[in-house]
């Protein structure tokens, strides 16, 4: 039981240490200290170009996707040798936020299943950030139920082997900064839903590809709709076999393991700060019963996720595969922090219904609040999550499943009516 | 970073719950559930037996030398079988606050008796209803001789030895040892929630005393054997927790309704992954805290608190979901859940309720940083 690096950890460590401090962006750093949520805080520039040029930075330097091997543009570094340049790239990291799709999920896809050719040719163009990616998986039809969609993929009738896509995804994170997707979609209805899928990628700059941002319900655009009509896309940008894009979304998917030792945070140690300051009849709030009863209950919630992302960092550091332990952080995190908001505006008392700079920590509560519903949904909802540890981590058995048989095109698709 | 324990470590862990299958297995609690013993002589003798009483006591007093880390996978194990012995009175809390404050000769009078097992020590502090506050307290001791009434005592009935807290001629708090075997103690039983458990009302009336530590130092020598105390008995807690869940786990694989296994359903696989959520949480706090009490960290009072809480909150959460999941059948005698149903209540109150270890995590946290438990 230690928290130390070892010997060659620590050397690591300062080499990394002493290339931040001399690179880093640092004229960004108290903006950078405002970022809430997707949103970098910065204003006095372009976010998006500040992204782009810190990750090209990184990149000619060696220190993008250390973890990838060095002919796709990584630096062929270990999985904990990551954790510490995360651990160390700190505050900087919230400028990862555009490539995150990218280099999490559509990267190590193109890896699995790509030509050598594309790898060769893309991988290093996303590593430097060049180039962005984002997924098109989700549909209005098929979120949770992501087998469930309806984007057609049809071999072109001109014998060019081409495909023609039609059809419509949703909840597309960045696809107006996009210059590729990664795109499952539908080549056949006449088998069950899992087997009639194949995986694509496309330029998403493709005639017929329409991207329209979603206003949330928080009021930013960060999400979009993203509409196929007749785009065609090569045979040759097909990833794996057809029929087999369920398989290789599962990569995909199984990717988000990775991101491991990050440690969702459930903004408890603003709250703190926040309880330490303000004051309920005349007494700092942190000295009132009803409130040191509910901040010590998110307190062990956070101490809870930071080590359980420690256990893991541990296995990692041992060459270990980190246990199922990890699949608890997004769902912990995403209830608490909307729970700790709620609190946050009580405390606040009739003021709390403000939502402008003059609110305590600039109105960081009243955005949290704001955005935390869509976190326990993004990227498999709180009710999917507790189906995963429930089968995978616990061995229950799934659900019944009634069209996992049928046609996809004999599934029903109304409920009344 | 290493937040894990060490291969000897998980080898020992394995020992002990060897050792647990075969001694301790659930009719062993019922024994002492239903019957008048208020522990289990023979499970207490086999734990003394392969050292484990004696783990992190220093070989000089008759124990084995190793450390808490030890003992922290001991209590985990402890707390999976709900074990009726009282190794937390005699070795969380006696022999803890003989270590942090008694002399060597202290130490050589009672240690090597606690470590074979052969006396039960306890700790004899609280004075009935609500929190324990250095106010309320009205055992007194004049001229060496203590007086007054503690309740409840854990393991009062069995204990032959204890560390008692008092007010002596003016109004300093401190602690005394006390041997129960002496004249003028007397002893009540209690009825509670977890008879598997022991608890008694212990009366002095001008019984020996001897000081331990510093005169004055009572309050503080107590609260740091309350955290360490609360570190393994977290430890307990997560064990017991874990437990629960397999057993509904266990129960909802094999339980039919509807045509179908009741694990299938969402309403029962979600109740259960909470559980599963709660027991993780708990258990990485642990580990932090465990890492305090070995490295003597300045963090230990406020990691201290932090697993005392998350692991409080677990136990409760999958025992009584443990009874939920077995429906009906989970509230008959027969059936085990109410055994960690039992216990996971009586541990949350035990060392100071709930509420009481959230308001010392936020006083430490205001002191200190909250940079800490972030």
């Amino acid at each position: 039981m230690d928290f130390e690096d070892t010997a060659e950890e620590a050397q690591f460590r300062s080499q990394v240490r002493t290339w931040i401090s001399a690179n880093a962006p640092k004229h960004l750093e108290s903006e950078l200290r405002r970022a809430s949520f997707g949103d970098a805080g910065i204003t006095s520039e372009d976010p998006l170009k500040a992204s782009k040029a810190w990750q090209k930075k990184k990149a000619d330097a060696g220190w993008a996707c250390l973890h990838w091997p060095k002919e796709y543009g990584g630096a062929g570094r270990t999985p904990m040798e990551r954790v510490i340049w995360g651990q160390e790239e700190g505050l900087y990291g919230v400028l990862g936020g555009p490539f995150t799709i990218g280099l999490g999920m559509c990267g190590p896809t193109l890896m699995a299943w790509g030509s050598e050719e594309d790898k060769r040719r893309r991988l290093p163009l996303l590593a430097s950030g060049e180039e962005i990616w984002c997924q098109l998986f989700s549909e209005p039809a098929s979120g949770s139920d992501l087998a469930g969609l309806r984007t057609r993929a049809v071999k072109a009738e001109d014998g060019s082997g081409d495909w023609i896509i039609n059809g419509q995804k949703i909840w597309t994170s960045g696809a107006q900064n996009s210059d590729w997707g990664l795109l499952i979609a539908r080549t056949d209805p006449n088998v069950p839903k899992h087997k009639g899928l194949t995986m694509f990628f496309l330029s998403m700059k493709s005639p017929g590809v329409e991207v329209r941002p979603i206003k949330q319900a928080n009021g930013q655009s960060h999400f979009n709709e993203v509409y196929f009509t007749d785009v065609r896309i090569p045979d040759s940008q097909r990833l794996g076999a057809v029929g087999k894009g369920w398989e290789v979304s599962l990569t995909t998917l199984m990717n988000e393991r990775l991101s491991i030792g990050s440690g969702m945070s459930t903004y408890f140690p603003e709250l703190f700060r926040f309880c330490m300051e303000t004051q309920i009849e005349g007494r700092p709030a942190v000295e009132d019963p009803a409130v040191r009863s509910r901040l010590a209950q998110f307190a062990v919630k956070q101490s809870g996720l930071r080590y359980t992302g420690m256990r893991a960092i541990t296995a990692l550091s041992k060459g270990e595969t980190p246990g199922p332990e990890n699949s608890i952080g997004k769902l912990v995190a995403g209830a608490t922090m909307q729970e700790l908001a709620m609190f946050a505006l009580d405390l606040q008392g009739q003021s709390g219904v403000a939502w402008d700079e003059s609110r305590p920590q600039n109105g960081r509560f009243q955005a949290i609040l704001m955005r935390s519903p869509a976190t326990r949904i993004e990227g498999g909802s709180d009710e999917i999550l507790r189906n995963i540890i429930g089968e995978r981590v616990l061995g229950l058995p799934g659900d019944i499943r009634v069209d996992k048989d049928v046609a996809f095109k004999d599934v029903p698709t109304k409920g009344r009516g | 970073m290493n937040l894990d324990f060490s291969d000897d470590q998980k080898a020992l862990k394995e020992q002990v719950r060897r050792l647990l299958a075969d001694k301790c297995k659930p009719s062993v609690v019922r024994k002492i559930l239903e019957g008048s013993e208020p522990y289990d002589k023979a499970l207490y003798a086999a734990l003394a037996e392969i050292g484990v009483l004696g783990v992190a006591i220093p070989e000089e007093y008759g124990g084995v030398g190793l450390g808490r880390l030890e003992l922290c996978v001991i209590a985990e194990e402890l707390g999976r079988s709900i074990a009726p012995v009282p190794v937390a009175s005699s070795i969380y809390l006696f022999a803890e606050a003989l270590l942090q404050a008694g002399t060597d000769k202290q130490k050589r009078a009672w240690l090597p008796k606690i470590a074979s097992g052969d006396v039960v020590g306890t700790i004899a502090y609280v004075e009935g209803d609500g929190p324990v506050t250095p106010e309320k307290l009205r055992t007194v001791v004049a001229g060496g001789k203590i007086s007054g009434t503690k309740v409840p005592v854990s393991d009062g009935s069995s204990a032959g030895v204890a560390m008692v807290l008092a007010r002596s001629g003016g109004d300093q708090v401190s602690l005394y040892l006390v041997d129960l075997s002496a004249a003028g103690v007397s002893r009540k039983g209690m009825k509670t929630i977890d008879p598997s458990l022991d608890h008694a009302q212990l009366t002095f009336d001008k019984v020996p005393a001897e000081l331990v530590g510093a005169e004055g130092d009572g309050w503080h020598i107590l609260s740091q054997v309350l955290d360490n105390a609360a570190i393994l008995m977290a430890f307990e807690q997560v064990g017991g927790a874990d437990r629960a869940l397999e057993m509904a786990r266990d129960y909802a694989l094999d339980r039919m309704a509807f045509g179908r296994q009741i694990g299938s359903f969402q309403a029962i696989k979600h109740m259960l992954a909470d559980m599963y959520v709660a027991a993780t949480l708990a258990r990485s706090n642990c580990f932090y805290a465990a890492w305090a009490l070995a490295s003597g960290s300045s963090e230990l009072p406020v990691a201290a608190a932090t697993a005392r809480v998350s692991a409080t909150q677990a136990f409760q959460h999958c025992a009584k979901n443990n009874i939920q999941v077995h429906g009906g059948m989970g509230f008959t005698w027969e059936f085990d859940c109410h055994l960690y149903y039992r216990r996971s209540n009586a541990l949350a109150l035990a060392l100071g309720s709930q509420s009481t270890w959230e308001r010392k995590l936020i006083e430490r946290m205001s002191t200190g940083n909250a940079e800490s438990a972030a």
